[in-house]
């Protein structure tokens, strides 16, 4: 059988394929150079990145290193709000454990997953909560974002303690926090993850802050 | 439209006559959907330039090995390389800005514009005029999604060139601000809508403007031609 021949040049098909296999050989090249400048540059840019979202939630607390220095994930089954594993961020000082920051996904959002930001002290209070992702309503559900409120800051320094564990609920529900006008699930959704969380970081305290205390560098979240 | 028109003549090709964005109507996705601020556009635009830009470079360069019927997967390869490596580059230089575009820089792969350009000019013309062709289109689109973005902005927000630290680096800026939030709708997707109706809708009415002005001038001149030829 005679090779396919293209009418215009009159070169065989297998050509065409070499020409093909050459230019993909020299994109792919293209490609991972252009990776291997990038890709340090990219890293830094993320790890500035997580240090800067983070930052805002360890609200002013001393601390030594950096934030997102000492992580540990918490694979599930845990008690944690959201079925996916979730990351913690140890943060330490020179005498010892000073806080530690959960990523936790509420999962009973009105429109979605929320996902939450929550830095607890080592004694157990709220530093701060920042909302990290969440598709609420604008206008409505969205006001737990903190550049759209300042609801999520009724957060800052409460505990299991203050309110007392059964008004950790909205009023309308009996409890001690605001809602929102026109929005109960969201505000609802919210105020449970964090219980949770609190509740887990109660029983949890000493694994939590569980060496290997440095060394185990994990930038490849977020 | 050919090589031998001269740069200029490119230029204005890409810029208005035969806009990507405004005439051809290509491309109109990521247009529609990053213009929500200028400095997004201006992102959005240079990284679509880079992209068209070389791109028509490599395929005017390679274009001896064309062969029709591997055309089509040539470019694609060609273009696809090309917008990862900007991709990776924005990610490393322009982080925050690559964090507002998110997926549409990976999406101007898809942006028509780039393909055909390459099937209609690159393919067919010099290294040089291919180039130039890419910049002026590039160019073109550009502008189109800076002036979008532009007004997007400032009807929606109330301010210009917000936020261009994103692009320069440095601390946040919070550009010219002119009041205190605006017209939600221009933010919204029905404002990317209306907003590029008005653009089309200005471009064909200057165009038309001209046209009626040119028609003048001539029917002006061509009147005592007429006389002396019919004496």
């Amino acid at each position: 059988m005679k090779d396919y021949h293209d009418p215009a040049t009159s070169r065989p098909i297998w050509a065409s394929g070499l020409i093909l296999a050459v230019l993909a050989a020299v994109c792919t090249a293209l490609v991972a150079y252009t990776n291997r400048y990038a890709a340090p540059l990219i890293a830094a840019n993320e790890q500035k990145y997580l240090e800067r979202s983070l930052q805002p939630v360890i609200a002013g607390i001393p601390y030594t290193g950096k934030l997102s220095e000492s992580t540990i994930v918490i694979d599930t089954p845990h008690a944690l709000p959201g079925r996916e594993p979730v990351t913690v961020y140890r943060v330490f000082s020179d005498d010892g454990p000073v806080a530690a920051l959960f990523v936790v996904t509420a999962m009973d959002g009105y429109s979605g997953p929320i996902r939450l930001l929550i830095g607890i002290d080592f004694r157990g209070h709220l530093t701060r909560v920042r909302v990290l992702q969440h598709r609420e309503t604008p206008g409505l559900g969205d006001a737990i974002d903190s550049t759209r409120s300042d609801w999520i800051d009724q957060f800052d320094g409460a505990s299991l303690e203050s309110p007392p564990r059964d008004e950790w609920a909205i009023r309308r529900d009996g409890g001690q926090f605001d809602q929102l006008t026109g929005a109960s699930i969201t505000p609802r959704a919210v105020v449970k993850a964090i219980k949770a969380t609190l509740v887990y970081f109660e029983v949890h305290r000493e694994a939590v802050f569980a060496p290997p205390v440095t060394g185990t560098t994990n930038d490849n979240e977020r | 439209m050919s090589a031998d028109n001269g740069i200029l003549q490119t230029l204005r090709t890409g810029l208005w006559d035969d806009n990507p964005g405004l005439v051809q109507l290509l491309g109109l996705c990521p247009l529609l959907a990053v213009t929500t601020s200028f400095v997004n556009g201006l992102g959005l635009g240079i990284a679509t330039l880079a992209v068209m830009a070389l791109s028509n470079t490599l395929i005017s360069a390679t274009r001896r090995w064309i062969r029709r019927e591997i055309r089509i997967p040539m470019y694609v390869l060609i273009i696809a390389s090309l917008v990862t490596c900007i991709e990776l580059l924005f990610k490393a230089w322009f982080p925050d800005l690559d964090r507002s575009l998110g997926i549409f820089i990976p999406l101007i792969v898809t942006n028509c514009t780039i393909v055909a350009r390459a099937e209609v000019f690159a393919s067919r013309n010099p290294v040089a005029a291919s180039l130039a062709d890419g910049v002026a289109m590039g160019a073109g689109f550009a502008a189109l999604l800076c002036a979008v973005g532009l007004f997007r902005e400032f009807v929606g927000q109330g301010t210009l060139f917000a936020r261009l630290d994103m692009l320069l680096g440095g601390e946040p800026m919070p550009g010219i601000v002119l009041a205190d939030g605006g017209f939600l709708l221009a933010i919204l997707p029905p404002g990317a809508f209306l907003s590029l109706a008005l653009a089309v809708a200005a471009k064909n009415y200057l165009d038309l403007r001209r046209r009626r002005s040119d028609q003048a001038d001539l029917r002006h001149s061509e009147r005592p031609r007429s006389r002396e030829d019919g004496a």
